[in-house]
């Protein structure tokens, strides 16, 4: 017998006992139409969901002493310990924080905010601290708002932020005015803020002249500390919730 | 032996050189009797121009309270030169910082080295309004005296853009050098490598009181304190 005789035979043979084992065609219902499922896009290797991060830049240190406060103490050990108590509470309500300094060390204005560009914050704050006027100064960029574009200007990246940065020092405000904090707000030009690619705030405090509402308190007073720094966290907690990423 | 003619002609012409020195003294001495009218002459004149009459100059203080600008009206003698003008205002705006119970305290004698004018842009209609940059060149004094921070650092700049475009509208953009020299910061806080607007209109607080050493505008510091300062800064980086 020839070999294609032997596979004809057998494709046969396999044919007629299917025929023998399926069952009799039965009547299908029609089926209602059903919504199709997208099946949730898995998110690439290695990309994580953004987080809600603030950066705290406290400004100065090193040969850089900032302001001379009075009686031996300087701006930048002022501002390194507000910024530590800040961190400190901040993170007591979950929140993620980077420091652009943790000691007492030059760093450039563009290491800030390279720093923080680099950590794609939420919210920026830069912590500064004066002998002159009262309570606390917050300070947005002068920059004129811009449409936040891929590729920003080095030297003028906040202004693609500058309107969510007054949305922010507007939620500060908010919560210091809640503490009873004298606030004056305004517009400066200081380094390195115009290059910070986030909602950016200056905030400058100064000490507490008495009045009806307040009492006199020295800038380096801990108690009037504590109550900027919780109200500024309130703030950014508050921020947090309206954040969107 | 001489001859009578050479001896008339030596004569005469010994005569004729006699006459011609007496000419040139005399010239000479009416030509210093004229350059010394002249010269007598001169201050008179420009005590004349350099002097008018007093004029109502507006200076804005700071008050570093409530972060504000409070504007004072002076009468100051200006001299026709608008540069001396800018100098007078300038130092009258500095004695107002020194004067006892001042918003904005700074201890310092001189604060302005000297300052100069730029064009800007020509006016479309050519009609001269064009618009200038004063280079402001503050004293390593002012520099020294100035309180360090955002605020006060912030004010002071304002403060001499707001002065400077209220008396002399055609300055428009002000740019900032210390002792000559350009300078990252005033005192660690304002930035100084830029040019800075200084055409928009302030919304600033305007005192009763004409003299700004009187104490009398000074602002309670209590509750909610907003700026009244309505002065932007620049919307552009000129400079840069």
């Amino acid at each position: 017998m020839r070999w294609t005789e032997i596979v004809g035979t057998l494709m046969f043979a396999t044919m007629a006992a299917g025929a023998q084992q399926s069952p009799p065609p039965v009547r299908q219902l029609p089926q209602l139409p059903t919504v199709p499922t997208i099946p949730a896009p898995a998110p690439p290797p290695g990309v994580q969901p953004p987080r809600f991060l603030v950066v705290i830049d406290a400004a100065h240190g090193g040969n850089d002493i900032g302001a001379r406060i009075g009686d031996g103490i300087q701006e930048k050990d002022v501002t390194l310990g507000l910024a530590g108590r800040l961190r400190s509470t901040l993170r007591a309500r979950g929140v993620d924080v980077v420091m652009t300094r943790t000691a007492d060390l030059n760093l450039a204005a563009a290491n800030r905010a390279e720093d923080a560009n680099h950590a794609q914050a939420s919210a920026c704050l830069t912590i500064h601290a004066t002998a002159t006027g009262s309570g606390v100064h917050l300070y947005t960029s002068s920059l004129t708002p811009a449409a936040n574009e891929r590729f920003l200007a080095w030297g003028t990246a906040q202004a693609a932020y500058v309107t969510q940065s007054m949305k922010l020092e507007s939620e500060i405000d908010t919560a210091l005015a809640h503490a009873a904090i004298p606030v004056t707000l305004g517009k400066a030009s200081v380094a390195p803020m115009d290059s910070i690619a986030c909602p950016e705030v200056a905030v400058e405090l100064a000490p507490l002249v008495g009045g009806h509402v307040t009492s006199t308190k020295a800038l380096t007073d801990v108690s009037y500390q504590k109550t900027v720094v919780d109200a500024v966290a309130a703030a950014l907690d508050q921020w947090r919730s309206d954040w969107k990423p | 032996m001489i001859s009578r003619f050479q001896k008339f002609l030596f004569f005469a012409m010994l005569v004729a050189c006699v006459g011609m020195a007496a000419f040139l003294i005399r010239l000479r001495n009416r030509a210093q009797d004229r350059l010394a009218a002249q010269a007598a002459a001169a201050p008179a004149e420009m005590a004349e121009t350099a002097t008018s009459a007093q004029k109502t100059v507006t200076l804005y203080v700071p008050n570093d309270l409530d972060d504000s600008l409070i504007a004072f009206d002076r009468n100051l003698s200006l001299p026709e030169d608008r540069n001396a003008q800018a100098r007078v205002i300038l130092a009258a705006l500095v004695e107002a910082y020194r004067a006892p119970g001042s918003t904005h305290p700074m201890n310092v004698a001189s604060g302005i080295n000297e300052l100069y004018f730029l064009p800007v842009r020509q006016a479309k209609d050519g009609a001269g309004n064009a618009e200038q940059m004063a280079v402001v060149d503050l004293s390593g004094a002012l520099a020294a005296a100035q309180p360090s921070g955002i605020e006060p650092e912030t004010l002071t700049l304002l403060s001499i853009m707001a002065t400077l475009h209220a008396n002399l509208p055609a300055v428009t953009q002000v740019h900032f050098l210390v002792d000559g020299q350009q300078r990252e910061t005033l005192a660690g806080h304002a930035d100084l490598t830029r040019t800075y607007l200084a055409g928009d209109e302030p919304n600033f607080q305007r005192s009763a009181s004409i003299d700004p050493q009187e104490p009398g505008a000074r602002p309670s510091a209590l509750g909610r304190e907003l700026p009244a300062s309505g002065f932007q800064l620049p919307a552009s980086r000129g400079g840069r």
